[in-house]
């Protein structure tokens, strides 16, 4: 039981240790000019962390309604690819040939450069927030098929002979035997696109949109405001550990047997 | 005329591979309703598919199987009970939620079959561990939830394979008296594979003894004492020993001829 707190204690507080010590020394050299010297910048492109943490305070407003555009994009974009990618786990898994035909399909589409497909996107659909969404899905919906799958097939065939054998439809099968056993699985991969939904979500607005955190970073450059361009960057991982977070306590609410 | 009707197994001439691999060869086999019949053979003669095809989870290559009067696959899917080497315990439900699997496959809400199984687990020495998930349980305990799970489906012809293969000495010991009083006390016709002589001949009425791939009957035994309550009495004594001694040089035979 100590040990068991020890190793929690230090999970916690050693991270914490080790980022405090972090920003206390960046403090300390961007405080006495010590970066900008080094690099021969004016001290305003070189904002310590109080600066930055006063300039997240004074936009808190601003902020927070950007990050609500981004919340939503990476919100909206990860549900589509829920969606559409346990829908396509659960086909390709119950047709063979269905999974001979598109698994090719769905790792090259792995292959798009987004960067490439994005300003498309902007092009067809305009600045608002539906190509975003798009291109989280489309980022998100990989991880998620494919351990979705991945977690379909992890079913044991005896397993199965056992429930064909106790009057188990199909539906029950996969109800109470399939199912529950790629949710573990399903979890890892909703877990990877959570991690990089956010990434998605600020470079479709890096590309062109009307709001969000992205937008905000990008137009704050063009104005040299450092200070805010790092508050919002503070702000999108904050949000993006706050959601892994979720996803894990998720995870562990509904996978109780691990 | 009066015998085919009381024959509640009858297999004819039934042979089975996969490809190129025979795995059965011409096997004729019949069993009495509420007779348990025990197969043993050396690893890989087939008894396990043998014990597949009786449950109508496949059809054989050539012969004919008959459960209860059906010979289509799904009609001895509907009659028999497959219990499978490992206990396949569905992590994720309870006990007495694994134990009513079939119960609810067959359509009963989650109390009524939580209540039917309820009796059983008394009955069974199962009784306070309904809630404990499978991962909670011993061994032994989990054997017994998995032959639970199996006869409550109440199908006339239950098909057990290796039941306690993955026992202690001492618990397997155990669980076969545990079987034998089940079986006394809710008989059922019951094909039972094992690789363990002793076993078969203290639970079963009749043993027949396979030969190595490609599987064919190479003997068969009466049981002097099927599942006495006095399992340690039954398997010292003299005319058990040479039911014993006859199987084995049946089982040794059927090496020597590969």
């Amino acid at each position: 039981m100590s040990a068991k707190g020890t190793t929690r204690w230090r999970r916690v507080l050693l991270p914490g240790l080790l980022l405090a010590a972090l920003i206390g020394l960046w403090q300390i050299a961007a405080s006495t000019g010590a970066i900008a010297d080094a690099l021969d910048l004016q001290d305003f492109l070189v904002p310590s962390p109080a600066e930055i943490a006063s300039s997240l305070w004074e936009n808190r407003g601003l902020l927070a309604e950007n990050a609500w555009v981004t919340l939503k994009e990476i919100l909206l974009g990860i549900l589509c690819a829920l969606v559409v990618g346990v829908g396509m786990a659960v086909l390709m898994h119950r047709w063979q040939l269905l999974r001979d035909a598109a698994y090719p399909l769905i790792v090259a589409s792995q292959t798009i450069p987004i960067v490439v497909i994005s300003p498309i996107l902007l092009v067809w659909f305009g600045y608002g927030i539906g190509p975003k969404i798009f291109v989280v899905a489309l980022i998100c919906f990989f991880p998620i098929t494919v351990n979705a799958l991945d977690g379909l097939r992890s079913v044991d065939p005896e397993a199965v002979k056992m429930m064909r054998s106790l009057d188990a439809s199909r539906w029950q099968r996969f109800r109470r035997v399939e199912a529950p056993a790629a949710l573990p699985s399903l979890f890892t991969g909703v877990k990877i696109a959570v991690v990089v939904a956010p990434i998605a979500a600020v470079f479709a607005e890096w590309v062109g949109a009307d709001a969000g955190l992205g937008r905000l970073i990008q137009s704050d450059l063009a104005y040299y405001q450092v200070a805010r361009q790092f508050a919002a960057v503070v702000v999108l991982s904050a949000m993006a550990l706050l959601l892994i977070g979720l996803t894990t306590l998720a995870e562990r609410r509904v996978v109780t047997w691990r | 005329m009066r015998q085919d009707t009381s024959m509640q197994l009858e297999i004819g001439g039934v042979s089975h591979s996969y490809g190129d691999l025979c795995t059965l060869d011409s096997l004729d086999l019949a069993g009495e309703e509420h007779e348990v019949l025990g197969l043993v053979g050396p690893s890989g003669c087939g008894k396990s598919t043998l014990l597949e095809l009786i449950c109508g989870l496949q059809e054989p290559s050539a012969g004919t199987i008959s459960v209860g009067g059906a010979t289509r696959a799904e009609g001895r899917l509907g009659r028999c009970a497959f219990m499978p080497q490992r206990d396949l315990l569905l992590p994720w439900y309870s006990a007495i939620d694994n134990a009513a699997l079939a119960l609810r496959n067959q359509g009963l809400g989650r109390d009524a079959a939580r209540g039917a199984a309820t009796g059983l687990f008394e009955r069974f020495g199962l009784a306070g561990f309904e809630a404990a998930r499978p991962a909670e349980l011993s061994g032994g305990m989990r054997q017994r939830v998995a032959f639970l799970r199996t006869l409550i489906a109440g199908k006339p012809v239950l098909a057990l394979d290796e039941p306690f293969a993955a026992l202690d000495a001492i618990t397997r010991a155990e669980m076969q008296e545990w079987l034998a009083a089940a079986l006394r006390t809710d008989p059922r016709t019951v094909v039972l594979v094992t690789h363990d002589v002793e076993e078969a001949l203290y639970l079963c009425d009749r043993v027949a003894v396979l030969s190595a791939r490609p599987g064919r009957i190479v003997a068969e035994l009466a049981s002097p004492h099927p599942r006495t309550p006095e399992r340690d009495a039954a398997v010292t004594d003299p005319e058990f020993i040479a039911a014993r001694e006859e199987a084995l040089q049946a089982l040794r035979g059927s090496k020597r001829t590969l």
